[in-house]
């Protein structure tokens, strides 16, 4: 870990201004992943930026219905919020499947945004690896690569054993998964003014530069995620399957929420996975499978086909893809009663 | 007081902060040693760019190679008590690598954290060659083990009896399979540290260290600090009173004793060095292994031929060895065996004992196929068990000391339900959710060794005992303090047991399940040649009523030693010391086994698993929802600190079986999952209710106590139980460990 500074701005402005200071700025919430990062030399940051003494450590309704969860705001007071319990229980369920309680305790809704994969080569440095040093080559794809992506990723790329750009990297949240299916929207400020990121594009797939996990501009800072009025309470869950009971990162994972009329018939389907891909993964057409038809197991097999259709295994995460398709047809048939 | 659930004594200094640990010794001008890895797994070192590590603030040395201290040459002078035959590995011996994250330098600085920092600075650059370290790849290098002094306790396997093959051939019944185990790291909670502390030579002499080390034996690290760094042994006092965990990693010193100890030596000063999670993945391990294994049985269910090859993995220095597959031709009744035991040498650290070495490797496989026999054989796993019983060890044609196994079967038997089983695969489901139960049997070694204790009875009355053995949390605290108590009749409160000092009197690394009957016989010894000092000292009072008394004549209970035959002529042990002339009693005294007796009789602790496992039909998510563990381990001094043994074992066991696993990425040649993230034990959720039961057992061929031990028999047979409760609610037979959800889509 190297020598840094650190400052615990009051005001955003302020914030902004540390941030700008310096190039090797970097913006912590709990640090839970930021100091984990550091401890293993994988991140260096010359200066930190504490966000926990803004005035972004709010749970607002919204005049649309919706609500607004501040940026440090901890993942724990924002899974045990009543209003969150209520309108929105599937994030509730899916916060809670994630880390252990004293994490939660700590980590902030903005840093849950931003954690890293936890490739286990993107995490030893003394590893090569494109994302955390471009251009050195992904030992994950040939190597041991039991939590890596099966969807999403440049599949010519991953062929190629010399590859400077081909990644297969997760990103390890459980909690966006669910804003993805929400459709929760991203408010960030920044050094040129405040903008809206919608969660669909908010995190990127590797594309030709896996360093980006995210399309955040630099010195941005995320100030609340925002949620829109619809909440599913009544036709969710969140299937996480893992390693472990508690305390492990998805295998694969999947958030649905539905609306359904009297007859049983799906009228709205979101379903989100995790564990698959660099970013979470949805896909609209195999949400349309669902709707206007009736909830039986061949429906939503069909729609876990379309899913993860095209989906590649590279040797131990091959699994995945039979069981991220029983892990949809579990949570849809959970969501429905 | 022995027999007693006694709580552990050293709970509320552990609770409160109060126990310290290796690294927790602070001392002024203590200075932080941060260690640097090697990025190859194999080649050479070709230069090291230590000078933007030099030039931060604070920093004193970057350590390597070329400028430590000088090192004995030896091997000789770097085998500790649990060396296997080769040439240890010390750190810094040259520009050789061997092994990924070998460690290559040491950066010393006034705080840990610059160190940290200057650690990432160090620039290598290696010549690079091809290195090996897939032991499935490379079977057909497997060649026969090296033998050493260690195999005494490690036996390799014996020669065949009948003709394993032939029997086989015959036989009515026949099952066979090939069984993977991936290797595992021991990742005790404490870290490994080392805390040296430097004392200036006097004129003419060496310089002394006193180190506080996370050890399993302080005796044994002295031994490699003094020979290695060619100092008198007086110079160096080892210390080490709380141990965090270690299951077998502290069973050799590891590496940054000696960085620790040069450094200090090196700058004339004290330092510390102590190793990162991630670098507690940089030392010995559980081996991997391939097995083979092959029963045949005559239609009655008759065992006829048992077949178990091992083939383990270890480093290219040493034949690191443990026995793996004799427990095959031991357990159960069979007039034909073949064992087969073989290494395969690769580009990685020596592997080293870890809970149960050997025991539950071979065993969880000997029992799974004993089960896909029963199943062969149309038999109840447990009848067919039962079936092939023995009381005599075919192997070496000998009796068991005591074998309660059968009490085992019964007692776990009735406890966990077994009779409502129906043996159908699949056939037993809780609504939706598939329902299993498996059994197995395990089987350890109850060895005792020579030990010293002393024991010094204060003016104040009270008892202090004290042996340099170690306590890593398994309660040899306790049940020493328990066993000294009960001796000179004193209470709990009036009795201090210390440990972990080389300046106290010698005992044997603790493992291999042998402390507490090891170190509880000397304790028991000395308590009682004390006893015979106190009744010399009283009878020597003016009249005295011992005057005539032999040690059989006296009795020590609630503080006083009375006589036999009339308890009421008395008198208190504090006022037995007023006699000594106000100083204390004292005695040191040594425990020698009956080896003799012993060596007519196979000596093991037993014990029979059941496991429950629930398992989900389409996401084959398993949750193991009971265990029950019987144990037949002689007398038990402390039923509260033996079932925590257990059930630590049995969570391992279950760990073995569902979690762990250190996985190798062959193509650099290291360890992936080095962290505690992705490196997974059970947490919480995952372990169940465990009911344990001490099945009654006498055994005074063991040692004089009867005592047997407790830390490896609790994991043996678990994950054999927990897989065929697998197959018995799924159908599916896993070999390889650990089972996880994709091994049975
Ligand atoms: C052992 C372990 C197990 C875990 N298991 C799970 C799990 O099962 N599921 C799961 O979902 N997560 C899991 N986590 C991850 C955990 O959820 C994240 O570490 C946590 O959410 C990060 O939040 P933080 O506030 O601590 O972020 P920090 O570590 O403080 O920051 C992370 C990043 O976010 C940036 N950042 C923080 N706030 C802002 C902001 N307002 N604007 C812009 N950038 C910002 C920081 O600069 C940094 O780069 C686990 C973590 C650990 C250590
Ligand atoms: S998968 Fe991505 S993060 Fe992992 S090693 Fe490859 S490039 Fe790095």
């Amino acid at each position: 870990m190297n020598p840094f500074s650190y400052t615990r701005p009051e005001a955003v402005a302020d914030a902004l201004n540390d941030i700008g200071q310096q190039p090797n700025a970097k913006f912590i919430g709990g640090g839970t992943n930021l100091i984990d990062l550091m401890k293993v030399n994988v991140e260096h940051p010359t200066h930190l930026v504490d966000v926990n003494h803004l005035p972004l450590g709010d749970i607002t309704e919204l005049p649309d219905g919706g609500l607004r969860l501040g940026a440090s705001v901890t993942n724990a007071d924002t899974a045990w919020h009543p209003l969150v319990e209520e309108r929105y229980p599937l994030l509730s369920k899916t916060i809670l499947a994630g880390a252990s309680p004293q994490l939660r305790n700590m980590a902030t809704n903005g840093g849950n945004l931003f954690q890293r994969t936890r490739c286990y080569y993107f995490y030893d440095a003394q590893m090569s690896c494109n994302k955390r040093q471009p251009g050195s080559g992904c030992p994950a794809i040939n190597g041991y690569n039991r939590i890596h992506a099966i969807v999403g990723m440049d599949k010519a790329e991953c062929q190629n054993p010399n590859s400077k750009t081909a990644c297969i990297a997760t990103h390890p949240s459980d909690m966006c998964v669910a804003l993805a299916a929400l459709e929760a929207v991203v408010r960030v400020t920044g050094p040129n003014g405040d903008r809206s990121i919608p969660m669909a594009d908010f995190h990127r797939l590797p594309d030709t530069d896996p360093q980006r996990d995210n399309t955040l501009e630099p010195g941005e800072l995320v100030t609340s995620i925002d949620l829109p009025a619809k909440g599913f309470p009544k036709h969710f869950t969140y299937v996480k399957l893992r390693d472990r009971s508690s305390y492990a990162f998805a295998l694969v994972s999947v958030a649905v929420g539905l609306e359904m009329d009297d007859n049983g018939t799906i009228t709205e389907a979101r379903i989100a996975m995790g564990g698959v891909a660099h970013k979470p993964w949805r896909k609209s057409e195999a949400e349309q499978l669902l709707i206007g038809k009736p909830a039986t197991d061949e429906t939503f097999r069909a729609a876990a086909e379309s899913l993860l259709d095209g989906a590649v295994g590279f040797g131990h995460n091959t699994f995945k893809i039979e069981l991220g398709k029983r892990a949809i047809v579990r949570a849809l048939q959970e969501a429905i009663s | 007081m022995i027999g007693q659930p006694i709580s552990r004594v050293d709970g509320p200094a552990k609770v409160t902060g109060k126990a310290k640990f290796a690294a927790e010794f602070n001392v002024p001008n203590l200075t932080y040693g941060v260690v640097v890895t090697s990025a190859i797994a194999k080649g050479r070192i070709v230069g090291i760019d230590d000078r933007e590590a030099l030039a931060q603030p604070g920093v004193r040395m970057v350590m390597t190679h070329k400028n430590r201290p000088k090192l004995a040459r030896l091997d000789l002078n770097y085998k500790d008590q649990d060396a296997p035959a080769g040439s240890p590995f010390r750190p810094l011996q040259d520009d050789k690598i061997f092994y990924s994250t070998q460690p290559i330098a040491l950066v010393v600085a006034d705080t840990f954290e610059m160190a940290r920092y200057a650690a990432t600075l160090v620039k290598v650059a290696y010549h690079e060659e091809a290195h090996e370290t897939d032991l499935q790849a490379n079977l057909s290098e497997a060649h026969n083990p090296a033998a050493g002094p260690v195999n005494l306790f490690k036996p390799l396997p014996p020669k065949p009896r009948g003709n394993a093959q032939q029997a086989y051939m015959e036989a009515d019944k026949r099952v066979s399979g090939e069984f993977v185990h991936q290797a595992e790291h021991h990742n005790p909670m404490e870290m490994f540290a080392t805390t040296a502390v430097y004392e200036a030579p006097k004129r003419g002499e060496k310089p002394r260290l006193t180190i506080y080390d996370k050890t399993q034996g302080a005796p044994n690290s002295q031994l490699v600090v003094a020979n290695g760094l060619n100092l008198p042994f007086k110079n160096v006092r080892v210390i080490s009173p709380f141990i965090g965990g270690a299951f077998g990693s502290g069973l050799r010193p590891q590496y940054q004793l000696l960085l620790a100890s040069m450094a200090a030596l090196e700058l004339k000063q004290s330092v510390r060095v102590s190793l990162t999670r991630d670098q507690m993945f940089t030392m010995g391990f559980r081996p991997a292994t391939v097995q083979k294994i092959a029963l045949g049985a005559q239609a009655d269910g008759t065992l006829s031929s048992v077949y178990h090859q091992a083939i383990a993995e270890t480093s290219h220095r040493e034949d690191y060895t443990e026995t793996v597959v004799n427990w095959s031709g031991e357990l159960y009744k069979c007039d034909n065996v073949a064992l087969d035991y073989q290494l395969v040498s690769l580009d990685v650290y020596s592997p080293q004992d870890m809970r149960a070495p050997g025991g539950v490797t071979g065993v969880s496989v000997l029992e799974v196929a004993m089960d896909e026999m029963a199943y062969e054989v149309g038999m109840d796993p447990l009848e067919f068990r039962i079936k092939n019983f023995t009381s005599w060890d075919q192997t070496h044609d000998r009796p068991y000391s005591s074998k309660e196994i059968l009490a085992c079967y019964r007692e776990g038997a009735e406890r966990f339900g077994w009779a409502r089983r129906t043996p159908e695969p699949r056939s037993m489901r809780d609504g939706n959710v598939l329902v299993g139960w498996g059994m197995a049997s395990g089987v350890w070694m109850a060895d005792q060794i020579p030990a010293r204790a002393e024991a010094v009875l204060g003016v104040n009355g009270k008892l202090r005992v004290s042996s340099a053995t170690a306590d890593i949390g398994t309660g040899t605290y306790t049940i020493m303090t328990q066993i000294a108590a009960e001796t000179l009749g004193l209470p709990i409160d009036d009795v201090l047991f210390r440990l972990g000092d080389t300046d106290m009197p010698l005992a044997p690394i603790q493992g291999g399940s042998w402390t507490a009957a090891t170190v509880g016989n000397a304790v028991r010894v000395v308590c009682e040649d004390l006893g015979k000092k106190l009744l010399k000292l009283a009878a020597q009072m003016p009249d005295s009523p011992f005057k005539k008394a032999k040690s059989t004549d006296v009795q020590f209970v609630d503080s006083h030693m009375r006589l036999v035959g009339d308890p009421s002529v008395a008198i208190s042990l504090r006022d037995i010391v007023a006699l000594n002339g106000g100083k204390a009693v004292r005695e040191t005294s040594t425990s020698i086994p009956n080896m003799l007796k012993q060596s007519r009789y196979t000596r093991y602790t037993h014990s029979a698993i059941f496991a429950e496992v629930r398992v989900d039909p389409d996401l084959n998510v398993v949750t193991v929802s009971r265990l029950v563990g019987a144990v037949a381990a002689g007398r038990i001094i402390n039923p509260k600190t033996a079932r925590s043994q257990i059930i630590g074992g049995m969570v391992w066991g279950l760990s073995k079986a569902l979690h762990e696993e250190s996985v190798r990425d062959n193509n650099v040649g290291r360890f992936m999952n080095h962290n505690y993230a992705e490196y997974h034990i059970p947490v919480c959720k995952d372990t169940p209710d465990m009911d344990v039961i001490f099945v009654e057992e006498h055994d005074d061929v063991v040692n004089p106590m009867g005592i047997k031990g407790l830390g490896e028999i609790g994991q043996v047979g678990t994950p054999a139980a927990i897989a065929n409760a697998i197959f018995h609610a799924t159908g599916k037979r896993v070999h390889d460990l650990p089972i996880t959800l994709d091994k049975l889509l």
